[in-house]
């Protein structure tokens, strides 16, 4: 049994997420020399993923698309049973409950999607849907008090409380969104997964979004893993980043040092990627590093270092080994052979 | 003259509840190997200033006015045999979605071939030979499997890269890159940037990307045109425009990006959200939410002049 340490809020240990992605039984079979055979595949989405999120902070998770991001997030959440592995919250073990012991800690833990459409039932309005939730954690409320917290939340999220009556299509993306937070909020948790929350949004209203989501964040102590690929939102937003390759983390740490001096070569070639404005990082004279090939299918992993086919500073031992997350002299940790040998 | 010259283009679509304008008075010249940017918030009218050129406006909805003349004619005027000519060869055309382009049963070689041969009377060998050159200008590797594989085999990446070789067939004078690289990751996005930069320079090909983008644009063009609730509001050079915005909602657009605050700071907003065409204000069409409204901006709407190479659209604009 863990011992439950003060600060961390959340402790994700060597977790691991396999999808079974064989098909029934006649998809599995196949002849080969003559013999048939029965052959399984699996996608290793999340491979040994270990992480400790600190009361207070906003961790975000980049990475590009099909990384393992969603699936960390889902994991944590409960929505998905690990592979292997263990998520403590508060010390207490989460990943091996069942639904109905999973209730009480719904109340302290809510998920935020990317997808403010699908994520609100169209059929249902806007203050029925925010109701639900107070009503089954706050039962002790009169009925009063429960319309008149969700109105408090409503408006608290930028959303007039007058409009409890209308159906989601009703409302715009980026009101839409501010429902799906005020409906996240309505239980007064101190955890959020917020995956991609703003992805969909453009510009102007992504700007209002994070704005909110970090006003709540000071107005009730709240904690955040925030999951994103945009690397600006992450500089701004996160108090530290984990950088995610197939599965893995490839660094985590203070994002501002990640940022400004990352090591791992994978971070470094997704930080010379991004578009700046009033400055060429592209064209003939870039400084955008290239990498080798594409991102591999996680069916079948690369041995050792997930990334060595694709890294510039790759060696025998590289597609070996596998290189665990080490804390390096500013705190940063990197799973990196070449960072550890001081190679890099 | 220019390459190409827009001019007063205005789109409309007629809709149950009555005639919609999603486009009025869009105007702007291209000249021959330049590269502009259309930015602007989604619906501001990007994407159909782009079909406008080619003609590709979907139905019900049609051009009501403007001309578009490249080469000395009007693409307004043209039949849809003569802008078929017009599409697959002097200008081409790409999109966010790869598979808008791509025909998922056909094999990559198969359609690079077919495209050439629609256009250009020769062997399918000599397709084949032009088919393999354009793949290794999008520096595809083994270009010989490629052209055997299926759209469904490739990549995101690597379709996207495939409809730039397609584009690049018939040696277009114009590319229109509709948010080529949106449904990316952004080391391939830099990748697919870097590549259609480097391919407009070498061969002096123009290019009108659209995107919401900033930082992709700031990258990529030279010049910029920002789009709002249907017209172009501001243009000018690139770096010009990002570093001095004229128009109030160009400089809260720019605002609003993370890297403008200090990590961990309010960003600045621009309150609101742009109008639906229907709820367009009169005046000032982004005077509802301009933090430098005057009474005026409520009744007269600002048209788009200048002098030199910028021009804005409002009445009391910014940096001067
Ligand atoms: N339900 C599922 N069944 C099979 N594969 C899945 C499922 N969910 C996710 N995956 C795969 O797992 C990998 C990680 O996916 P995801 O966590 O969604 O990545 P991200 O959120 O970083 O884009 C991807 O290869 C994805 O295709
Ligand atoms: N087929 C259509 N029917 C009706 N309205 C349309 C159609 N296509 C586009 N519009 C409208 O025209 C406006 C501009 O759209 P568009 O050019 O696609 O914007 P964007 O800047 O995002 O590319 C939008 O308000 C959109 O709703
Ligand atoms: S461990 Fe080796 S292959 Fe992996 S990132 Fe480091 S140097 Fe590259
Ligand atoms: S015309 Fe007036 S309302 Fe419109 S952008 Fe300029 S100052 Fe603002
Ligand atoms: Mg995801
Ligand atoms: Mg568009």
């Amino acid at each position: 049994m863990q011992q439950p340490q003060p600060n961390i809020l959340l402790s994700v240990k060597k977790l691991n997420k396999e999808f079974n992605v064989s098909g029934g039984l006649l998809d599995q079979l196949s002849f080969q020399h003559g013999k048939l055979i029965r052959k399984k595949q699996s996608v290793k989405a999340i491979n040994g993923i270990s992480l400790d999120i600190v009361k207070g902070e906003a961790l975000c998770l980049v990475g590009e698309s099909g990384c393992g991001k969603t699936t960390v997030g889902r994991t944590i959440m409960g929505l998905l049973p690990p592979s292997k592995g263990t998520v403590h919250y508060r010390g207490q073990r989460i990943d091996n409950l069942n639904r109905s012991q999973l209730l009480p800690y719904r109340k302290h833990m809510q998920m935020i999607f990317q997808n403010p459409y699908a994520s609100l039932n169209p059929r249902k309005t806007v203050a029925t849907t925010l109701l639900e939730p107070v009503r089954f954690h706050f039962p002790e409320m009169s009925q009063a008090q429960q319309r008149q917290k969700v109105e408090q939340v409503m408006e608290s999220v930028g959303v007039n409380a007058n409009w409890g009556p209308r159906f989601p299509h009703e409302f715009s993306g980026g009101q839409r969104q501010r429902i799906s937070i005020a409906r996240a909020l309505m239980v007064d948790p101190e955890f959020i997964v917020a995956d991609e929350p703003i992805s969909a949004l453009d510009v102007s209203i992504q700007a209002q979004v994070l704005n909110l989501l970090m006003q709540a964040r000071e107005d009730r102590g709240l904690t955040y893993l925030f999951i994103t690929h945009d690397l600006s939102v992450v500089e701004h937003f996160g108090t530290r980043v984990a950088v995610m390759y197939l599965g893995r983390i490839c660094e985590l740490g203070i994002t501002a040092e990640v940022f400004s001096s990352p090591r791992h070569p994978y971070t470094q070639a997704l930080l010379s990627a991004i578009p700046k404005l009033g400055q060429s990082n592209l064209g003939r004279k870039s400084k955008h590093i290239k990498l080798k090939g594409e991102v591999p299918t996680p069916i079948n992993l690369p041995s050792g270092c997930v990334f060595h086919d694709r890294c510039p500073h790759a060696n025998q031992r590289c597609s070996n080994e596998i290189p665990e997350l080490n804390n390096t002299s500013n705190g940063v940790q990197i799973a990196c052979h070449a960072v550890e040998e001081n190679r890099i | 003259m220019p390459l190409l010259s827009v001019n007063n283009l205005e789109v409309v679509f007629p809709l149950r509840t009555g005639l919609v304008t999603a486009i009025k008075d869009v105007s702007f010249d291209l000249e021959q190997g330049e590269r502009i940017g259309i930015v602007g918030e989604s619906g501001a009218g990007k994407s159909v200033s782009a079909f406008a050129i080619l003609n590709l406006i979907s139905k019900p909805g049609y051009l009501a006015a403007g001309s578009i003349l490249f080469n000395g004619r009007d693409l307004a005027s043209l039949g849809e045999e003569e802008m078929r000519q017009i599409r697959g060869n002097e200008i081409s055309m790409i999109f966010q979605d790869p598979m808008m382009t791509l025909n998922p049963v056909l094999t990559i070689g198969t359609q690079m071939e077919e495209t050439i041969l629609a256009h250009k009377n020769m062997s399918r060998q000599e397709a084949r030979k032009i088919s393999v050159a354009k793949l290794k200008a999008v520096q595809i590797p083994s270009t010989e499997t490629r052209l055997t594989q299926y759209p469904h085999e490739l990549s995101g990446g690597m379709r996207q890269r495939v409809v730039i070789a397609i584009a690049l067939l018939s040696d277009p004078a114009i590319i229109i890159a509709d948010e080529p690289t949106t449904a990316l990751d952004v080391t391939i996005q830099a990748e697919i940037l870097e590549l259609l930069l480097n391919l407009c320079n070498d061969f002096d090909v123009g290019l009108i990307l659209i995107t919401h983008d900033l930082g992709v644009v700031s990258e990529v063009t030279q010049r910029i045109l920002v789009m709002y609730a249907g017209r172009i509001i501001e243009q000018g050079p690139t770096h010009q425009v990002i570093a001095r915005p004229m128009h109030p909602y160009t400089q809260g657009l720019l605002g609003a990006l993370p890297e403008k605050t200090r990590p961990g700071q309010r960003l600045n907003q621009i309150p609101g959200v742009m109008p639906t065409l229907q709820e367009i204000p009169a005046g000032c069409p982004f005077h509802n939410r301009c933090n430098q409204i005057q009474a005026v901006c409520k009744v007269d709407l600002p048209i788009l002049g200048g002098t030199g190479s910028r021009a804005v659209a409002c009445h009391f604009p910014l940096n001067r």
